[in-house]
């Protein structure tokens, strides 16, 4: 228990050896959550157990609420959010599956709950690895959705997210994505600021006049009809809308106060100033990319790489400028959509999209890869074969749109 | 470029649920014998029905496929040959459970279409409960009581076919009698009906209503607000706290009067309403307890009086009294107004006392539902000529 003794009072920023899911944990604690549920999947288990931990040790004042299911999970969290409450909540898989309805009543009710989606294959079979497909369901429901890839970022992601979620000009939930396994149980040593910083950052949240209280009688979700839903719609589309200034400003504050400059929000961009060819992708996977870019390098070959933090909002126009500078792009999913086009992943087919559609779009190849499915690793040969099929596309080799890498076959 | 024929049934919800709907089918069936393509459907926002709160059933009919097009993907069409009342108290307004506001019963009525009514009643007594509208339109009264024949307790009493009768009667454009005749032996396989409908078809009472006759109340207004003036999070304000009443003579505050939701008000559900004897009255508190909707307002003097606004008609306050005659239910056709009656009590208690023992004097038995063989024609002595023709 050694580990966990380390008090958020503290005046100087102290250094843990923790995972992921622990350092989102911690900022729960500094961000003073009021309301926690928990039902328990893995990876995002850990998130709860750790929690549990702070709870029991005195370490964290909330009311931390072990529910009978995901959905019943986060329906506490909507009602609590509803009354004044900054709550937490999180769930894995399937189990973020099973919360679905509640995941989607959320958005509209303009709850900014805070999730930790710690990233797992769908059943079945019951896989524990990592998958983005189950994070990838809300994409459409107006929740804001972010992908992580060590546990510093996750810890300040976390504190970013409350920030931006619980602004009036957005009020939407907001899921962390944080892959299972690689991220979820991995140590690494993350630097736990001052709650005093994080209370210059991170304002109360104030509800307004959407609080649920006595003294602001109003009804929450009656029934409505066609004559009301497109409105309703409309106004969950303006927030998300506003959402990237929001970023941008909490990003902006969050460097000047912590000292740690994420530099652009949406995206983190490695050894693209001179690249030819980039490849795309979200998460961990990052890490076996990184090694196997600069093997590349080393070779001669101009090979960057952009991995994209916020899903939603998706960063099209800047995305579509950044990837339009290359003469091919290699987009790793890890995730699938069948029957999406050309059988790609989801996140294949965004990038298309935006660049299609971006003021000045730039007809380059996109190459479509479903890798690491179930938890399966990437490799750094599997990075140099994506590289080398986006190389060969980009110097007019025929190619193919969407392909399985680490298959066997 | 084709013609469009728009019908509409408007029915107790649930109660008529079927009578509706064998309506509107028959109207498609009859049509389809004319080789006129049609589609019968209910409002969709009436599902799931309520008991007796007013819907709608719809039949679209086309002279060719194209022209029905502009008829389909719709909830209602835009407006209609021929409005179906098949309970006179319809007239009054109707309000679905989840539409907004009171809408009048002929407000879909194209310029010179047709209001047709079961009722007993002489369009004396209809005209002055529906809306007015600003273009003339015909009224056709079809003698019967408001039917309940479908809803599975109640035996057949041949108001559907009755109404198709009507139907070639009053726009013989969409099929004639003789069409009605054949969709109702395939559909029925009844002789017995295909009578009830020539019957119907010969005698019924029709009159022309101009803009000046009518309820002059206008309607309910509501201006649907953007999206940029909503308030955000799915969140609307609270009913508020209710507050006192004022005694209309003696000025005197007192009692609790409830606010009730502005925008929906209730009452087009009502069949029948609760009459109440203040003289008589002690203060039991059961009726006031017991209202489903919270329709009693408690005045000043510690009485309850039924809000006619929020009263369903469902008749629990008459059956948990105590006192004879203190609450009688009677059928809403007898009233013009949701006035209350405790203030007309109050500003002259003989003059009401007179009128309450006037209208209660039939103690009239429950106005609606078919409950027995020949009970239709006791009510009504055309029914009983045509039984004893036959």
């Amino acid at each position: 228990m050694a580990q966990l003794a380390y008090k958020v009072e503290e005046q100087a920023e102290k250094t843990a050896l923790i995972t992921g899911s622990e350092a989102i944990a911690v900022a729960c604690q500094l961000a003073d959550v009021d309301v926690i549920t928990a039902y328990p999947i893995r990876p995002y288990d850990t998130v709860m157990q750790y929690v549990a931990k702070l709870v029991s040790n005195g370490l964290m004042d909330c009311d931390y609420i072990v529910a009978e299911s995901e959905h019943s999970q986060f329906e506490i969290v909507k009602h609590a959010s509803a009354v004044g409450a900054r709550v937490f909540c999180g769930s894995s898989g399937v189990g973020w599956m099973y919360a679905m309805e509640a995941l989607t009543v959320t958005p509209a009710l303009r709850i900014p709950m805070v999730a930790m989606v710690g990233n797992r294959a769908l059943d079945d079979p019951g896989a524990f690895g990592v998958e983005h497909n189950d994070a990838l369901t809300v994409r459409d429901l107006g929740w804001l959705l972010v992908w992580v890839d060590n546990a510093q970022e996750a810890l300040d992601t976390a504190l970013i997210a409350y920030r931006t979620a619980e602004d009036r000009r957005v009020f939407l939930p907001c899921a962390i994505s944080c892959d299972g396994a690689f991220l979820t149980h991995s140590q690494a040593m993350v630097k736990i600021p001052t709650r005093e910083k994080v209370e210059k950052f991170l304002p109360r949240y104030n509800r307004g006049d959407l609080l649920l209280h006595p003294d602001n009688p109003i009804t929450v979700a009656p029934q409505a009809n066609e004559d009301w839903l497109m409105e309703i719609r409309r106004q969950n589309g303006a927030a998300m809308e506003r959402a990237p200034q929001v970023l941008r400003e909490a990003y902006a504050d969050f460097a000047r106060i912590f000292g740690r400059d994420y530099a652009n929000p949406f995206f983190e961009e490695y050894l693209t100033e001179d690249a030819e060819i980039v490849l795309v992708g979200m998460g961990t996977l990052s890490n076996p990319v990184k090694v196997a870019l600069r093997q590349l390098r080393r070779e001669g070959q101009k090979v960057g790489f952009v991995r994209l933090r916020w899903f939603r909002p998706f960063p099209a126009e800047e995305l579509a400028r950044c990837l339009s500078r290359f003469w091919a792009v290699g987009v790793i999913d890890r995730d699938f959509s069948f029957g999406s086009p050309y059988m790609s992943g989801v996140l294949a087919t965004e990038v298309r999209t935006a660049m299609y559609s971006a003021e000045h779009p730039a007809v380059v190849p996109v190459l479509g890869f479903i890798c690491g499915l179930g938890g399966r690793e990437v490799t750094v040969p599997g990075v140099r074969q994506m590289a080398e099929l986006t190389s060969n596309a980009a110097a007019g080799q025929h190619y193919a749109r969407t392909q399985w890498i680490g298959l066997r076959e | 470029m084709g013609r469009l024929f728009a019908v509409e049934i408007v029915y107790r919800g649930i109660f008529q649920k079927t009578l509706a709907t064998r309506i509107s089918r028959g109207i498609v069936l009859a049509a389809h014998h004319e080789g006129k393509p049609g589609i019968s459907f209910g409002r969709y926002g009436d599902s799931p029905e309520r008991n007796g709160i007013p819907a709608k059933s719809f039949a679209i009919v086309a002279t060719d496929e194209e022209t029905l097009e502009e008829g389909k993907a719709r909830y209602e069409p835009r407006e209609v040959d021929i409005t179906i009342a098949v309970d006179d108290t319809l007239c009054k307004g109707v309000e679905s459970w989840a539409w907004y506001g009171l809408q009048p019963i002929n407000r879909l009525l194209k310029p010179g279409g047709t209001l047709i009514c079961t009722s007993v009643q002489p369009p004396e007594t209809i005209i002055p409960m529906t809306h007015r509208k600003d273009h003339p339109y015909t009224l056709t009264v079809l003698k019967a009581a408001p039917s309940f024949s479908g809803l599975w307790v109640y035996k057949d009493d041949h108001t559907d076919v009755r109404i198709l009768g009507v139907i070639a009667r009053v726009l013989p454009e969409l099929f004639s009698l003789e069409s009605v005749s054949k969709a109702i032996l395939e559909e029925w396989a009844d002789p017995l009906k295909v009578t009830s409908a020539e019957r119907a078809h010969e005698r019924v009472t029709t009159v022309t209503v101009d803009p000046s006759q009518g309820n002059p109340e206008a309607p309910y207004q509501f201006a649907l607000p953007k999206w940029q003036e909503m308030r955000e999070g799915v969140a609307i304000p609270c009913i508020p706290e209710g507050q006192a009443m004022e005694d209309p003579v003696s000025h005197a505050a007192g009692g609790f009067q409830p606010q009730r939701n502005p925008t929906f008000k209730k009452f087009s559900t009502r069949t029948m309403r609760p009459v109440v004897d203040f003289s008589t009255c002690i203060k039991c508190t059961l009726c006031w307890l017991q209202c489903p909707d919270s329709c009693f307002d408690v005045t000043p003097d510690n009485l309850y009086d039924a809000n006619m606004q929020a009263c369903c008609g469902c008749g629990v306050c008459e059956a948990v009294c105590p006192v004879p005659n203190c609450v009688t239910m009677v059928n809403e056709a007898h009233f013009h107004d949701n006035a209350s009656q405790w203030a007309a009590w109050k500003q002259n208690p003989e003059q009401y006392k007179a009128w309450l023992l006037d209208t209660i004097k039939d103690h009239p038995e429950r106005s609606h539902g078919f409950r027995y063989r020949g009970q239709y024609e006791e009510q009504t002595p055309e029914m009983r000529a045509d039984k004893e023709a036959a």
